[in-house]
């Protein structure tokens, strides 16, 4: 057990939200910079040491540890903020620590205008990210999302790029949809399985003793399914992404791409199969034809055609979701773990990915991978971080994503032989693309337009305050990536049980 | 200050249990006695004692909140915990009330005593409106709500849109009233026919009416009697297919008025239906549930609709009203099946009080000259130039919306909740649309607000009013109990659950 005085996981989502609270309350400057690096370092300090002693921590009811349950009024529609963590949150959760960090840090030193407002945003959405993977209540689980998703839509509109106020609408209404319809299917969960409480641990307990129909379950999953589905950008509900993602403010999309989306897998993974084994067993097949041919191979085509930087990142997380929902589809332990540690690897590096785009706009003042080319001699530092996040997005080995994807290629192959082919080709076309843009931006010739850039504008290697963000999401990937066991250990204790219901169900 | 002892000395005088409704009258008929006696100099501190009068009963109410439960004036009305709530209710709101229209009236030429006078009027009709279990006293207790706001919305006399509401909400408002009447009339009608069982002669009271309907459960008559007296109060709900009158009349009236319609009169409405519908229809629920089922789907369908392309945030957020009417129409449907039903109501309620009133308060302190012109186009750049009142405001529309934390989602989570339990599946897809739809124009509202480039359509000379020191903390206030209310519901979430 942890011997902290006090309850981490709650002072992990208290702390950036007290701190926004106390920039909402006007603190002057100076002291709003000094608290948002308190704000946004907790709750990565604090993650880091649940992960520490994960391992030696009591255990309760299904393998949680650090449980703790707070009431807020409404213990008699079973709602409470009950926190804990088991070995499928526990990664996710050290995932927004990490992230959280890095993108508080990135935003420290960008300048945005009205700096007040947008490190308080992104402390609110700290705050949420951590409640989310915390959360043992499922309607603190949904709760959490939506606080961490508003900022995202404010994020957007304000500090957006291009078109940003038609991507913050687009973005609003996709996601709303997507959150009301698995909002109504945990409802749906909620009511039939008649245990009276959102708590995930009562609702283990009440469905393990009395499952669910078929009938019932194959409608819960499928709208549990398509809800999580539209926020984890399941093709063919995948166009708000690239779109959001190009207009957000790179921190935003650092949050939003590299954890936040995760929520509707999360839920998949952590509600879904274990309440429901019928219910997934009969989607399964749907599922990986939809992430397979309409994410892996459309989107992955897609993809390749992009001039577009940031849009390319945008389009190759789309892609690399449907990893994740194969995954999911195949239903085995070994398939889910590689999942969450595939969602692991793949939040540390898109997110490192948003923010090399960035970078490289201040450098280049464009997107448009035709107009730049050779930055690698003005800038080697980022070059090198940016061939580590391809390598590491690709899957090469080395890299937590290679885990991830390797143990999801081998339990796809009992699930379809097809599928499995597809998949394996989708590592060749997210090499093209990465490799490609690879060496637009950074090799070759520079280009004529990117000369005169040049000229107005010498550009600079990374400044410090921007390493420390990358390195930070680098250092994570190659520790996970040399040794997954530090991951791989926890999620193997929780999964035995859930998926193997799946199996048992075929 | 604790009152049961005087309740004790007075031995039960039935009086004594409507003290906050003679509060208010006395109040009423003070104002217009300090108009008359105190110098004119002194008249425009009069609404301010409306405003202090009001919170010392408020305060007082708090202070005796536990009630005996039990009917009073031989059933003409049945104190309970529910219209203690509602009590509340109706005090919070015609506070609020007086506090926009401190905003609203003087930047125009119209006396102001009066319209406390009759706010305080329509307040008092209104609680005891909620408690009546009895038609006689539903009926005049409704028609001193509605002939008081036939006033108020054509308050404005020089203002054309004003007297059009004005003349609008008279005539169908009148309409109403006659369906409801007549309604009533065959009701009576068929529960004093002789040769039916379980006869009659009293059947105007609730309870006797319901053990008349119990007995005969299929009566062509009686079913009728329901259909119009659900119809005559829908229009007060605001429910499809009555909700014409609304647009118009929500943006010709001053927005004070319009918050008192929008939230007040719906309310009022609303919580009629549900003792309705939970204690005299019951025997009809065959009929009952799937009008108010229809009733409740096309509401959802045509308030959103409808304001997707409204320019007028008066016309919009009337529109939006008619949207939340049903989804409070969904909860009540549910109620019959559901017994915690009736609570989510209340707490939707409560927590459509808190954002309607935030955002009617925004739009009071930024209304010009003509109150009935407020163009959308009007609030870009608001987040710029006045971040209180942006603030404010997004946190009532994303209250509105139902997006968490805020109160608002909490309200629309239970009605959810009690329409799954109660398996009104098809109405759930519906209610689901109405929220996708509904982001559309509140995002759209916050999105001219914050991320709108443009400069307003007429930019004010002087920059926008930033309103007085009563309203502001009346806003603050508001926007901090639509966040509070959706992080801890507490002993009201505590109520609603039921246990």
């Amino acid at each position: 057990m942890s011997n902290l005085p006090f309850d981490p996981l709650l002072l992990s989502i208290a702390a950036p939200l007290a701190v926004a609270v106390a920039i909402a309350l006007g603190v002057p400057k100076r002291v709003v910079v000094k608290l948002a690096y308190v704000g946004f370092a907790l709750p990565a300090l604090l993650a880091l040491h649940v992960w520490w002693y994960f391992s030696t921590a009591a255990k309760e009811a299904h393998g949680y540890a650090f449980l703790t349950n707070y009431s807020t009024g409404l213990d008699g529609f079973g709602i409470s903020l009950k926190l804990g963590l088991n070995g499928i949150s526990l990664p996710l959760f050290v995932l927004a620590g990490v992230v959280g960090l890095a993108a508080g840090l990135y935003a420290l030193q960008s300048g945005a205008e009205r700096m007040k407002t947008y490190l308080l945003l992104l402390l609110v959405m700290q705050a949420g990210l951590m409640g989310v993977f915390a959360s043992v209540n499922v309607f603190f689980f949904y709760f959490f999302h939506e606080l961490a998703l508003i900022p995202t839509f404010i994020m957007v509109g304000i500090w957006g790029g291009r078109d940003r106020s038609y991507a913050a609408m687009t973005l609003t209404i996709y996601l709303t949809a997507g959150a009301m319809l698995s909002l109504l299917g945990l409802v749906a969960l909620y009511v039939k399985s008649g245990a009276g409480s959102f708590d995930l641990l009562a609702l283990r307990d009440t469905l393990a003793a009395a499952p669910l129909g078929k009938v019932t379950q194959t409608h819960i999953f499928g709208l549990l399914l398509f809800g999580f589905g539209i926020l984890v950008s399941l093709w063919p509900f995948h166009s708000w992404a690239p779109m959001g993602y190009q207009a957000a403010p790179s921190s935003a999309a650092m949050l939003h791409a590299g954890v936040l989306k995760k929520f509707g897998l999360y839920g998949l993974i952590q509600i879904g199969l274990p309440l429901l084994p019928l219910g997934a067993a009969h989607w399964a097949f749907a599922l990986a034809a939809l992430a397979g041919f309409g994410n892996v191979l459309v989107i992955g085509l897609v993809t390749i055609a992009q001039k577009d930087l940031k849009q390319m990142v945008g389009y190759s997380s789309v892609m690399h979701m449907g990893y994740a929902f194969l995954g999911i589809a195949a239903g085995t332990a070994f398939g889910v773990g590689g999942v969450v540690l595939l969602m692991v690897a793949h939040g540390l590096s898109v997110a490192l990915m948003f923010l090399l785009s960035t970078s490289i706009y201040h450098r280049t003042h464009t997107y448009d991978m035709d107009r730049m080319g050779g930055l690698v001699q003005k800038a080697p530092v980022l070059a090198w971080l940016f061939v580590a996040a391809t390598f590491a997005s690709i899957g090469l080995p080395g890299f937590a994503n290679f885990w991830g994807e390797l143990t999801i290629f081998v339990s796809l192959w009992n699930f379809s032989h097809t599928l499995t082919v597809v998949a394996v080709a989708g590592t060749v076309i997210s090499a093209v693309y990465g490799l490609r843009a690879a060496a637009k931006v950074f090799f070759g010739e520079p280009t004529g337009a990117f000369v005169q850039v040049a000229q107005a504008h010498p550009p600079a290697d990374l400044s410090w305050s921007e390493k420390i963000p990358a390195f930070i999401l680098v250092a994570t990937l190659l520790f996970i990536g040399l040794w997954p066991s530090s991951l791989a250990g926890p999620i193997n204790r929780a999964l035995p049980g859930a998926p193997a219901a799946v199996e048992a169900s075929r | 200050m604790d009152i049961s002892h005087i309740a004790a000395l007075a031995g039960g005088n039935p009086w004594l249990s409507i003290w906050p409704e003679i509060s208010l009258g006395c109040l009423a008929l003070l104002l217009l006695a300090l108009e008359i006696l105190l110098p004119p100099a002194a008249h425009r501190r009069i609404p301010a004692v409306s405003i202090i009068g009001q919170l010392v009963i408020l305060c007082l109410l708090l202070a005796n909140l536990p009630v005996a439960e039990g009917p009073v004036f031989n059933g003409l009305l049945l104190l309970s915990s529910q219209g203690q709530l509602m009590r509340v209710f109706f005090l919070v709101t015609s506070i609020l009330v007086a506090v926009l229209a401190g905003e609203t009236l003087p930047k125009h030429r119209v006396p102001r005593v009066e319209f406390h006078h009759i706010a305080l009027v329509i307040a008092a009709a209104m609680m005891l409106l909620v408690q009546s279990r009895n038609f006689v006293m539903l009926f005049v207790a409704l028609e001193t709500v509605t002939v008081g706001l036939y006033i108020l919305v054509s308050y404005f006399r020089t203002s054309a849109k004003s007297l059009e509401a004005g003349l609008k909400y008279l005539v169908l408002g009148s309409l109403s009233s006659a369906l409801l009447l007549f309604g009533i009339v065959l009701l009576y009608g068929v529960a004093g026919n002789p040769a039916l069982a379980a006869r009659t002669d009293h059947a105007m009271q609730f309870s006797n009416l319901a053990l008349f309907l119990s007995a005969n459960p299929h009566n062509f008559l009686a079913s009728a009697g329901i259909v119009l007296v659900l119809a005559g109060v829908a229009f007060k709900v605001g429910a499809f297919p009555f909700q014409i009158w609304i647009p118009d009349v929500y943006e010709g009236a001053p927005t004070p008025v319009t918050a008192l319609l929008a939230v007040g009169s719906k309310a009022a409405g609303v919580v009629v239906l549900l003792i309705l519908v939970t204690e005299v229809f019951f025997p009809y629920d065959s009929l009952v549930v799937p009008v108010l089922s229809a009733m409740a789907a096309s509401t959802i369908l045509f308030g959103n609709l409808a304001a997707l392309k409204q320019h007028n945030v008066k016309r919009l957020i009337g529109l939006s009203g008619v949207s939340h009417a049903g989804f409070i129409l969904l909860a009540l449907v549910s109620a019959s099946r559901v017994n915690w039903a009736a609570g989510a109501v209340y707490f939707y309620l409560f927590a459509y009080l808190i954002a309607s009133f935030a955002v009617f308060g925004v739009m009071t302190v930024l209304s010009g000259p003509d109150d009935a012109d407020q163009e959308l186009g009007s609030f870009a750049g608001l987040g710029k130039e006045r971040p209180f009142l942006a603030g404010v405001l997004a946190c009532g529309l994303g209250s509105l919306a139902g997006i968490p934390p805020l109160a608002g989602f909490m309200g629309k989570l239970f009605v959810f909740v009690a329409a799954f339990k109660a398996g009104h599946y098809g109405l759930l897809g519906v209610a689901i649309a109405g929220v996708v739809l509904s982001i559309y124009y509140y995002f759209g509202w916050i999105r001219t607000v914050y991320f709108s480039d443009e400069a307003p359509v007429t930019p004010p000379a002087a920059g926008r009013p930033v309103g007085g020191l009563a309203i502001r903390l009346a806003l603050a206030l508001l926007a901090a109990a639509s966040v509070a209310l959706g992080f801890y519901q507490g002993p009201l979430g505590a109520w609603v659950s039921g246990r």
